[in-house]
């Protein structure tokens, strides 16, 4: 494609340069009429047809039926919500499906397999972009759009929001995960476990003591918010504010007591006023969600 | 002055090609997206919509060759030329015909367009 788009450039420009500097002057009708003809009318038809025959010959493709799970991804300002093997009803959806292991901000899929993703967004329009696995797909308030990805190698991807959506845009990024069937399979089983809290640990009752707990759910224990990122398994991601900061105990205290210096625009207060040792130990007892 | 025997062209006349492109585009487009609402199962075969089409660009593009012949025709043997620029009633018509060659070659080429999607998708993807 970038051969033929040089090629006809080149033609382009050379026609120019021959009609201006090497041979200028005044032309023929009869040469005139021939460029129209063949340069302005056959030579278009035959390469658009082409393109419009390869291009129609791909659509089919991009929409084969999948064969993997089926993952719902809601679009949220300024993060992802995710839940993995959810069942997608058929046909049109105004909204995403409940249910279904949740996650947040970094999506794992199986290599080889062609998964579904289903994704929505309860405010404003979004999309999500992982450049190096598919293009973009909208997410769009009101509708569920369906994008089949089928990632071929495994590793690590960036993904990002690549639809202005506020202040934390820039900030709305997630991670992808690639790797085997079988290490999928268990990756899920293991997010869907409850997280092994003890409710005498002094992170976890300064989190409930917060209000913490009215936006997040932690499963295994009271906190069952639904506003922000389920934090149930938050340490086994690579990255807190949703691709932001790398996972330490420093950036989750970080993000904890200054969210809006590393975030502007999220619903979520910063903590600053809290004590130190306190925002510490509550970011030492998300560090253990593993 | 009166035209021997030949149409008389307008710019009812010159617009019908783009016309029947039209036509043939919202059908082409509207038949098969009846047929697959409300695309419960993208899979589905739409076999019968494709004859639709395929049976509806034949109609469309031998009304718009006949009218592109017609204008042709008319233009050849009453001694067309390029460019038309004197101010009568004769040249206006032969304006028309020529302006109505040009529409219907861009109409052929557009309603080809419209149907290649249907030829070459079998399903509702």
């Amino acid at each position: 494609m970038l051969v033929g788009a040089v090629l006809i450039w080149v033609a382009v420009i050379g026609l120019s340069v021959f009609a201006t500097k090497i041979r200028p002057g005044a032309y023929g009708e009869k040469a005139g009429l021939r460029l129209i003809i063949w340069g302005g009318c056959v030579f278009p038809v035959v390469v658009l047809t082409a393109l419009l025959v390869w291009g129609l010959q791909m659509m089919p493709v991009l929409r084969a039926e999948a064969n993997g799970p089926t993952i719902a991804v809601s679009a949220e300002r300024f993060w992802w919500r995710v839940a993995y093997d959810v069942e997608g009803e058929s046909g049109v959806a105004r909204s995403l499906p409940e249910g279904g292991v949740p996650s947040a901000n970094e999506i794992w899929l199986p290599v080889g397999q062609r998964s579904e993703f289903l994704i929505g967004s309860p405010d404003v329009i979004h999309s999500l972009w992982i450049p190096s696995i598919a293009g973009k797909m909208d997410a769009i308030p009101g509708r569920v759009n369906r994008l089949v990805v089928e990632p071929t190698k495994p590793g690590v991807y960036n993904g990002v929001c690549a639809e202005f959506c506020g202040d934390a845009h820039a900030q709305m990024a997630l991670r992808v995960v690639v790797v085997s069937p079988e290490e999928y399979d268990a990756y899920v089983a293991r997010q869907s476990e409850p997280a092994s809290v003890g409710a005498e640990d002094e992170g976890f009752r300064r989190f409930m003591e917060n209000g913490c707990d009215a936006c997040h759910t932690v499963r295994g224990t009271a906190a069952n918010g639904r506003v922000g990122p389920d934090l149930t398994h938050l340490a086994s991601r690579r990255t807190i504010a949703a691709g932001t900061l790398p996972m330490s105990p420093e950036n989750l205290a970080t993000f904890v007591g200054f969210t809006h210096r590393v975030k502007p625009g999220v619903q979520m207060p910063g903590y600053g006023m809290l004590a130190e040792d306190e925002i510490a130990a509550i970011a030492g007892w998300l560090e253990t969600l593993q | 002055m009166a035209i021997r025997n030949k149409t008389r062209d307008n710019l009812w006349t010159l617009i019908t090609t783009p016309t029947i492109w039209a036509v043939h585009f919202v059908l082409s487009y509207g038949s098969v997206a009846y047929g697959c609402a409300p695309n419960e199962n993208i899979f589905q075969g739409i076999g019968g919509y494709r004859i639709f089409v395929g049976g509806l660009t034949v109609v469309a593009l031998g009304a718009i060759g006949f009218l592109f012949f017609r204008a042709l025709g008319e233009w050849r043997r009453n001694g067309g030329r390029i460019p038309h620029e004197e101010d009568s009633v004769e040249v206006r018509e032969r304006f028309l015909e020529f302006s109505t060659v040009l529409l219907a070659g861009l109409s052929f080429i557009a309603v080809l367009y419209t149907a290649l999607p249907a030829a070459m998708m079998v399903d509702c993807r």
